[in-house]
């Protein structure tokens, strides 16, 4: 099992964790303008993983819950969205997450946790119920194709959707569309089949597969499996986003 | 229909008409019209000319042989049946003329530059007629000389027109040059004197040039002809009269800014009475404004390929102040203040005039959104904090230049241009001598720092000190005898006959090299700094271990060091006799010379390499805030506006992907980061929403962007510190392909 390795600091396992970086100006991550804590740390290991560097939990730094509330409550003029905890993968440091996101309710902040949903519920369950919006990444609808896109199936991932529709939390679905692996027709619409059900998506954002994370791998010495892949044409973009209207979900 | 009348109608008072007669608009964009066929054909006529001019090395024609006056050219147009409010500086659109009483060596090198010859007139002229820059340099001493040669005070306006004075030209069309003649005359009569000293007799000698200069201006008004002597009748009258002030202006003075005020709520007032009884239709008056803007983009000084190269262009500082609130509680915001704005729309972007919002928590949300809007669109406004303003400025200040505010018609500035503070640490270091200037001794000899293998923060403060003494001094004496000779030989005429007669003057003393400084401060307190010194013993080089916090990440334990230097800084120069009485005060604002200062400064502690730029004003230094544009922002707005009250700079370029995911997104967050920023007590924001051709401009110049960021899903690179191939990757991305 992938962990964040012994904690130095403190007994608390949730007063500290690793943080790869902070943006104080977040606009894409939830609504409204958002303070975005990075984790650093993934079990995944996506192939157009646009954030390499924050694969491995000991390039981040560690820091602790206090320290980090201070620095978002200085911005707090500024945050008409709130907090969003995203990565790496903030699941992956559960106590520490669910600390950050309970310290930010009692302050009355907005929180969005940003996941791939792709541990098992029983470590993520509570952290789950402590935000108040779920940006949930969807890798791929099938089973083999989210194998074969990021080293992991995506069982846990529907679980976790399970989850938050029978907790009636709000979530924001989110699925890279890359070609060639989830910009094709059948997934495409293999997805928006699976996702018609569910009652708590108030949104459905299809991300564009983008190559401004090529110079991160160059950078980190490690292979770019898809260096080659072309990003997607508008025209490409409205045919999938259609697709997923005419199934009547919220894109 | 008549205006309500008040104290305004006995006495010059533009105030208070204001105030009595404009009407707030809190409605939407609707109403704004589109440009006429007239408009467009006038925009399509002044393109051709203006691209003309650039293929003519960016300048159109010179008037080599006219020493430029108010009066001294023929009425010039660009299409007498076309454009609906005339006048041009000369007698043809973009022909620029030579304005020699700030120096003639400058013009002489102005028209070298461009193949030009000085007419021998004009040369017999200035055998016996001495300039500014003739005055300054009889008195200069020899360190101010160095100094100034050194670059540790740079940017002097001792050869070119210092500007920054502000106009009230909205008296014109109010009362008629002929009542403003007339309260001159008064004023004159009526003067009490002492002692007939030489204050009081340069006042009287002032006052009667401003009244021949309102008799000129009437005569500029006569060659287009109208009669300038009464008040403006209607909303045409009152842009029409208002130009020609402001004309008058910039045919007589080669400012370096030349600021318009704040006449757009003024003129609304006309709008609104001529709507109301039928005069005049929306669309007529966009029309006359679209037509009075083109005319403020295409005023054109005569300078010098290098001052166009330090200000990135041929900057004009056209600056109108748009929006703020009322003292009473009400928004200053008037449809014309959406019809100024929407010229962008109608003529495309440009930088002049350089429109300012003053923004408050307080404006209508309306406008807001129509501000955020039209930034998005066109990056071309900038945004200052009235709030923060209205409290030391009243409700009818202007913004001259970029950032410095004033009571229009009531106060103006000896603008001081600015000191390189980044230059004064390594002079700290080394002795008071500058290895950039071969080791030359310009400052103080204090003892040289060499004792030790690492710098000592508490050591380099005190020697900083003492440097920062003595430059403050040198400083403001310079800036003394510029504006002695200013006033002596290049006065504004005109500025000053649309001024009161006792006005309010400040020194403007301005600092560069903020966050090189604070950050080299705070690594030598922070990590460990060993200087690597040349063969006469002095600090070329620094080698930094370890980390160090750096301003612009909302870390209080650099971003005090900077609050601390601007706050000692302004109080040394207060500490210091400024002439005429003005109040010192202090800008943090570089425009684009952070290069220039740059270029002239060797290598400093916080690892920015000899010749590399400095960040523009306030602006922390580029790929050095890594926590946010909000970790940026409220940094800089900890630095106080108190002790720099003549304002503080800060420029944020962001795509418009990174603001949002939509528009509508954008723009809330946008309004969200405004409200932020000015809540907080910042006082300036540049904002940029860039789009393809920044971006290109980018790619070319990186320095002018220090830190544009290109955000997607979360994830963040610095623009210029793409190699190229991605920078041209993000280009086609971003503005091919819609996200």
């Amino acid at each position: 099992m992938w962990s964040t390795g012994p904690s130095t600091e403190s007994s608390d396992p949730g007063a500290s964790g690793r943080i790869h970086s902070t943006e104080s100006f977040g606009t894409l991550d939830g609504p409204g303008v958002r303070f975005v804590v990075f984790f650093a740390g993934c079990p995944l290991r996506c192939r157009y993983c646009h954030n390499p560097d924050t694969w491995d939990p000991e390039r981040g730094a560690r820091r602790r819950v206090e320290e980090l509330m201070a620095q978002i409550l200085r911005c707090r003029g500024y945050l008409s969205g709130g907090v969003t905890l995203s990565g790496g993968e903030p699941l992956a440091q559960p106590a520490f997450a669910q600390a950050l996101l309970r310290a930010c309710r009692r302050e009355g902040l907005h929180t969005a946790l940003d996941t791939a949903g792709s541990l098992p519920l029983a470590q993520t369950r509570t952290v789950l119920d402590a935000a108040d919006l779920v940006l949930l990444d969807l890798k791929a609808a099938d089973d083999a194709l989210a194998r074969q896109l990021t080293g992991h199936g995506n069982a846990e991932t529907l679980a976790t959707l399970d989850y938050l529709e029978q907790t009636g939390k709000p979530v924001w679905l989110r699925q890279v569309l890359v070609p060639g692996w989830t910009l094709v027709p059948e997934q495409l619409i293999a997805t928006a089949e699976l996702l018609r059900p569910y009652r708590c998506l108030e949104r459905v954002e299809l991300l564009p597969f983008h190559q401004l994370g090529a110079f991160k791998y160059r950078e980190l010495g490690i292979a770019y499996p898809l260096a080659d892949c072309p990003e997607p044409t508008a025209c490409e973009l409205a045919a999938a986003k259609a697709i997923f209207q005419e199934r009547g979900l919220p894109v | 229909m008549d205006f309500q009348p008040g104290p305004w109608q006995r006495e010059i008072n533009v105030r208070d008409f204001i105030v009595r007669n404009y009407t707030p608009y809190d409605g939407d964009k609707s109403f704004l019209a589109a440009p006429t066929a007239r408009t467009l054909e006038l925009w399509r006529r002044l393109t051709e000319r203006m691209k003309l001019e650039r293929e003519r090395n960016g300048v159109y024609d010179i008037d080599t042989r006219t020493i430029s006056t108010i009066t001294s050219h023929a009425p010039g147009y660009i299409d007498r049946e076309l454009e609906q409010i005339v006048g041009v500086q000369t007698d043809e659109p973009l022909k620029r003329a030579i304005m020699p009483f700030g120096g003639i060596r400058l013009v002489r090198t102005e028209l070298d530059a461009y193949g030009r010859t000085m007419d021998p007139l004009v040369e017999e002229v200035f055998k016996y007629r001495k300039t500014h820059n003739d005055g300054v340099f009889d008195v200069y001493t020899e360190e101010m000389k160095k100094a100034r040669h050194a670059g540790i005070i740079t940017g002097l306006p001792d050869s070119y027109g210092r500007g920054r004075i502000i106009g009230d030209y909205r008296r014109v069309p109010l009362y008629g040059v002929d009542f403003l003649i007339r309260e001159k005359e008064r004023a004159k009569r009526e003067m009490v004197i002492d002692v007939m000293d030489s204050d009081h007799i340069r006042k009287r000698e002032e006052i009667a040039e401003q009244l021949k200069a309102l008799h000129e201006l009437k005569e500029l008004g006569r060659s287009y002809g109208f009669d300038l002597s009464r008040p403006a009748e209607d909303v045409r009258e009152a842009i029409q009269w208002l130009y020609l002030a402001y004309l008058a202006a910039v045919k007589e003075q080669n400012g370096a800014a030349m600021s318009i005020g704040r006449i757009s709520t003024f003129l609304d007032i006309y709008a609104e009475r001529d709507l109301k009884r039928g005069k005049f239709t929306e669309e007529q008056i966009q029309e006359l404004v679209d037509h009075f803007i083109m005319k403020l983009r295409i005023v054109r000084f005569l300078r010098t390929p290098a001052y166009d190269e330090l200000f990135s262009g041929d900057p004009t500082w056209v600056t109108e102040s748009i929006g703020g609130m009322a003292l009473d509680g009400r928004p200053l915001v008037t449809r014309m203040s959406y019809r100024f704005l929407h010229t962008l729309v109608n003529l495309g972007p440009a930088p002049e005039p350089n429109l300012t919002v003053l923004w408050s928590s307080r404006l209508p949300e309306n406008f807001k959104r129509f501000c955020a809007e039209i930034s998005i669109r066109t990056s071309s406004i900038q945004y200052e904090n009235d709030d923060l303003m209205r409290v030391k400025f009243g409700d009818d200040y202007g913004i001259a230049c970029c950032v410095s505010a004033m009571r229009i018609g009531k106060q103006m500035q000896f603008f001081g241009a600015r000191c390189n503070l980044a230059k004064a640490l390594l002079y700290a270091i080394n002795g008071g001598r500058d290895v950039k200037c071969g080791n030359e001794q310009v400052g103080p000899a204090i003892p040289l720092l060499s004792h030790c293998e690492y710098l000592d923060y508490d050591e380099v403060m005190r020697n900083f000190e003492e440097i920062t003494d003595w430059l403050s001094k040198l400083y403001i004496d310079t800036l003394n005898i510029i504006h002695y000779m200013h006033d002596k030989y290049c006065y504004e005429r005109i500025e000053m006959a649309l001024h009161d007669e006792e006005v309010v003057r400040t020194m403007a003393g301005g600092i560069a090299g903020l966050s090189v400084l604070a950050d080299s401060l705070s690594a030598i307190k922070y990590a460990r700094v060993k200087p690597v010194r040349n063969a006469a013993g002095l600090a070329e080089n620094f080698i930094t271990e370890g980390e160090f916090p750096k301003f612009g990440n909302d870390d209080d334990r650099v971003d005090q060091i900077a609050v601390e230097l601007v706050k000692s800084f302004q109080k040394k120069l207060a500490s210091h006799y400024a002439y005429r009485h003005s109040r010192p005060t202090m800008s943090i604002l570089t425009i684009t010379s952070n290069v220039m200062y740059g270029k002239k400064t060797a290598s400093t502690p916080d690892g920015r390499k000899a010749g590399e730029p400095f960040a523009p004003g306030a602006n922390p230094m580029h790929g050095r805030d890594v926590n946010g544009a909000v970790a940026a922002l409220r940094s800089v707005s900890k630095l106080p506006y108190d002790y720099a009250e003549d304002g503080i700079s800060y420029t944020f370029s962001i795509v418009p992907e990174a603001l949002g995911r939509d528009e509508a997104a954008a723009r809330a967050n946008l309004i969200t980061l405004l409200d932020g920023y000015f809540g907080g007590e910042g006082h300036h924001l540049n904002v940029n929403v860039l789009q393809r051709e920044t971006l290109l401009d980018a790619m070319e110049h990186p320095e002018k962007y220090p830190q544009l960021t290109i955000r997607v899903s979360g994830y963040a690179v610095n623009f210029v510190k793409l190699t190229r191939e991605q920078q041209l990757d993000v280009v086609n991305r971003t503005f091919h392909r819609k996200l």
